[in-house]
C-alpha cells in the first residue's frame, strides 16, 4: 500500500488489490481502531474547552471568587441578584434588542433589495456583489477603528461635513444619546453584505421555471416578486434573521475601539458588559453569572426559533 | 424575456433609480475604506482640513515607517502563527471526527454527534472566565496554544457537521471494495476520503483562518505578553500609544488590513462560497 500516494486516490486502492490476499468484509477491529484513534481528540478539545467552562461558569457563579486559589465564599443566586440589579445590565439588553430590531427593520430590507437587484447578470454586477461583502471579511476591530475615525470630532469625515455647513461638530461616540446610533450604523455596514450574499446565493438556485410560469401568467414583475420569488425565499429570510439575531448576542469586538460600551454604559452590548464588569475586573463568580443569562439566553432563543420557524430546515 | 428587452428604453425610470440606489451603497461602503487609505499618506495637519480628498502632498513616511518597523511583522507573524495553528488543528481533528461519524455505526453515534453541535448554540464569550482559569490551570496562559487550541475547540462543531455531510456523499460501494481488498479504514481515509474533499477541507480552513486571523476576545484574554500579541490586539495598543495622531493610526490600519483584502481579491470565489455555505449548512 505504500506506493499509493495523495495523487493517486481512489482508483490506484481499489483495483491493485484484487491481487491482495487479505480478502476481509468490514471488520469490527478495523473499526475500533478508528473509533479510539479518531474520535478522542475532537471530544476530549470540545468537552475541555467548550462543554466544562460552561459547566463550570455555573459552579463558579455561586461563589464570590477572584480567580485565585480555590472558590470558597459560597454566595448562591447572589450574583445573579446583582446583575440583574445592574442598571447596565439592562441597557445592554436593550442595546441588544436595538441591533436586532435595527437588524430586522434596515439591514434584511436592504440585503434583500441589493440581492433581487444584483442576482441578475449586467456589466459591474458581480464587482458590486464582491465590494459589498467586503465589510464582513475585515476584522470587527479593523472596522471598529476605521468608523471611531469617521466619526471623530476633529478630523473624522462626519465632523468635515458638519463643518463644511457651517456646524459645530459632534462627537457622536462621546455622547450617550448617539454612540449606540452611531455603532448601529457600523454594524449594518459591515453585515449587510453577508445577508445579501445569503440572498443571492438562495434567488440562483431558485427554480426559475416557477417565475417563468408566473410571467406567462400574466403577473407584473411587482406581482412576481411579491408572490412568488419572496415567498420562495422565506426559508433564507428566516435563516439570516436567525444569524442576525444570534450576531448581535455575541456582538464584542466591534464595540470595543468605538466606545468600549460607554459612555456610561450607554453602548454596552451583553458581551462588553461581560467584559467591563465580570472579566477585566476578574470578578469571576460575578462575570460567570452574566456568562450564563447569555448561555441561557441564546440556547433558549436557538431552540424555540428552530422549533417555531425552521422546523423544516 | 422578449418582454423586458422592449421596455428597456433609455430613459427607463427604474433603471436609472436602480443605478443611483446601488451608487449610494457603494459609495457608502468604500468612502470609509478609502478615506483611510488616503488618510495615511496625509500629515496630521493636511487630514483635518481635507479628510476626504485626495492628498495634496503625498507622505510616504507613514507607510514607511511602519513597513520598517520590526513591530508590524511581529504582530502578523504572531497572527499568523496562530492561524495555522488554528487550521491545522481543526481540518485534522475535525475530519478524523467526522469520518468516523460518517462511515462508522456504533452505539451511542448520534448522541455523541448532538453533543458536538451543542458547540453551535452560544459563542464563546459566555464561558470566557472559566475557560482562562482552565487555559492558566493547564500551564498555557500566554502562549500561542492557549489562543489556538480554544478557538480549534469552537470551531469544531461547525466543521465536524460540514466535512461529516460531504464524506458521506463519497459513494460507500468505493468504501466497501476498498475493505474487501484489504485496505483499512485508516488508509482509506488518508489516500481516498481526504484526496477527494479538497473542496471541503477548503471551505472549513477558510472558515477557520478567518475567523482566527480577526479575533480579538480570546488572545485578550489570554495573552499578556506584547510580544506575542496578534494584529487585532497590536493595533488597539497601537492605537492606545498615538491616540489621537489619526495618520499614523490609519496607515496602520490600511496596512493590517491589507493581508485580508489581498486574499480576499484572490481567492474571493472560495471565501464567499466557504463563508456562506458555512453559514448556511451549518
Amino acid at each position: 500500500m505504500a506506493r499509493h500516494t495523495a495523487s493517486s486516490p481512489a482508483m490506484g486502492t481499489t483495483q491493485t488489490s484484487f491481487a491482495s490476499l487479505a480478502v476481509r468484509g468490514p471488520s469490527w477491529d478495523g473499526r475500533f481502531t478508528v473509533l479510539i484513534l479518531f474520535l478522542p481528540p475532537a471530544l476530549l478539545l470540545f468537552t475541555l474547552f467548550v462543554v466544562l467552562p460552561i459547566g463550570e461558569a455555573a459552579w463558579y457563579s455561586a461563589f464570590n471568587w477572584n480567580g485565585f486559589g480555590k472558590p470558597t465564599n459560597w454566595i448562591g443566586f447572589d450574583n445573579y441578584r446583582f446583575v440583574l440589579e445592574t442598571r447596565a445590565f439592562w441597557l445592554a439588553l436593550r442595546n441588544n434588542g436595538l441591533i436586532i430590531a435595527v437588524s430586522l427593520a434596515i439591514q434584511l430590507p436592504l440585503a434583500l433589495t441589493l440581492a433581487l437587484m444584483l442576482a441578475e447578470k449586467f456589466r459591474g454586477a458581480v464587482a458590486l456583489r464582491m465590494l459589498f461583502f467586503m465589510p464582513y471579511i475585515l476584522a470587527e476591530i479593523a472596522t471598529g477603528l476605521i468608523f471611531s475615525f469617521v466619526y471623530d470630532g476633529d478630523y473624522g469625515l462626519v465632523a468635515s461635513i458638519w463643518r463644511s455647513f457651517g456646524a459645530e461638530p459632534p462627537h457622536l461616540l462621546a455622547s450617550t444619546d448617539t454612540s449606540m446610533m452611531a455603532v448601529l450604523i457600523v454594524i449594518v455596514w459591515k453585515y449587510f453584505g453577508f445577508h445579501m450574499m445569503l440572498f443571492i446565493a438562495a434567488l440562483q438556485s431558485l427554480d426559475k421555471s416557477l417565475i417563468e410560469a408566473a410571467r406567462i401568467d400574466g403577473a407584473t414583475r411587482a406581482q412576481t416578486l411579491r408572490h412568488v420569488v419572496i415567498p420562495l425565499l422565506y426559508p433564507t429570510i428566516r435563516l439570516s434573521v436567525f444569524f442576525a439575531i444570534i450576531g448581535s448576542l455575541q456582538l464584542f469586538d466591534l464595540v470595543m475601539p468605538l466606545t468600549r460600551g460607554g459612555p456610561a454604559d450607554s453602548s454596552n452590548t451583553m458581551v462588553s458588559f461581560l467584559y467591563n464588569n465580570g472579566i477585566s475586573r476578574m470578578r469571576v463568580g460575578y462575570g460567570s453569572a452574566i456568562g450564563v443569562i447569555l448561555f441561557v439566553i441564546c440556547v433558549t432563543f436557538a431552540f424555540t426559533y428552530k422549533r417555531w420557524f425552521m422546523r423544516d430546515e | 424575456m422578449s418582454n423586458a428587452e422592449t421596455t428597456r428604453a433609455p430613459f427607463d425610470p427604474a433603471v436609472l433609480f436602480k443605478a443611483l440606489f446601488l451608487g449610494l451603497i457603494a459609495i457608502f461602503v468604500l468612502v470609509p475604506l478609502l478615506a483611510t487609505l488616503l488618510g495615511g499618506f496625509k500629515s496630521l495637519g493636511e487630514l483635518r482640513v481635507n479628510p476626504f480628498g485626495w492628498p495634496k502632498h503625498w507622505e510616504w513616511q507613514n507607510y514607511a515607517d511602519i513597513l520598517f518597523s520590526a513591530r508590524y511583522w511581529q504582530l502578523l507573524r504572531n497572527s499568523l502563527i496562530i492561524s495555522t495553528l488554528a487550521v491545522t488543528l481543526t481540518l485534522i481533528t475535525a475530519s478524523m471526527a467526522a469520518f468516523t461519524f460518517a462511515h462508522i455505526k456504533f452505539y451511542g453515534s448520534s448522541a455523541l454527534l448532538s453533543y458536538l453541535t451543542l458547540g453551535l448554540l452560544f459563542p464563546a464569550a459566555t464561558a470566557v472566565l472559566p475557560l482562562f482559569i482552565k487555559v492558566r490551570d493547564l500551564g498555557l496562559l500566554d502562549t500561542y496554544f492557549g489562543v489556538a487550541l480554544p478557538q480549534v475547540a469552537f470551531s469544531l462543531a461547525m466543521s465536524v457537521l460540514l466535512l461529516r455531510r460531504f464524506f458521506k456523499d463519497i459513494p460507500y460501494e468505493l468504501l466497501e471494495a476498498a475493505l474487501v481488498d484489504g485496505c483499512s479504514y485508516i488508509k482509506f481515509f488518508r489516500y481516498v476520503t481526504l484526496p477527494l474533499s479538497r473542496p471541503i477541507l477548503a471551505t472549513v480552513g477558510t472558515i477557520t483562518f478567518v475567523n482566527s486571523w480577526n479575533a480579538y476576545l480570546l488572545p485578550l484574554v489570554m495573552l499578556n505578553t506584547d510580544a506575542l500579541y496578534p494584529w487585532p490586539l497590536g493595533i488597539m495598543v497601537y492605537q492606545g500609544e498615538y491616540s489621537s495622531e489619526w495618520h499614523l493610526i490609519l496607515a496602520f490600519i490600511t496596512l493590517t488590513i491589507l493581508p485580508t483584502i489581498i486574499l480576499f481579491l484572490l481567492a474571493q470565489k472560495h471565501i464567499v462560497a466557504g463563508l456562506t455555505a458555512g453559514a448556511v449548512k451549518g
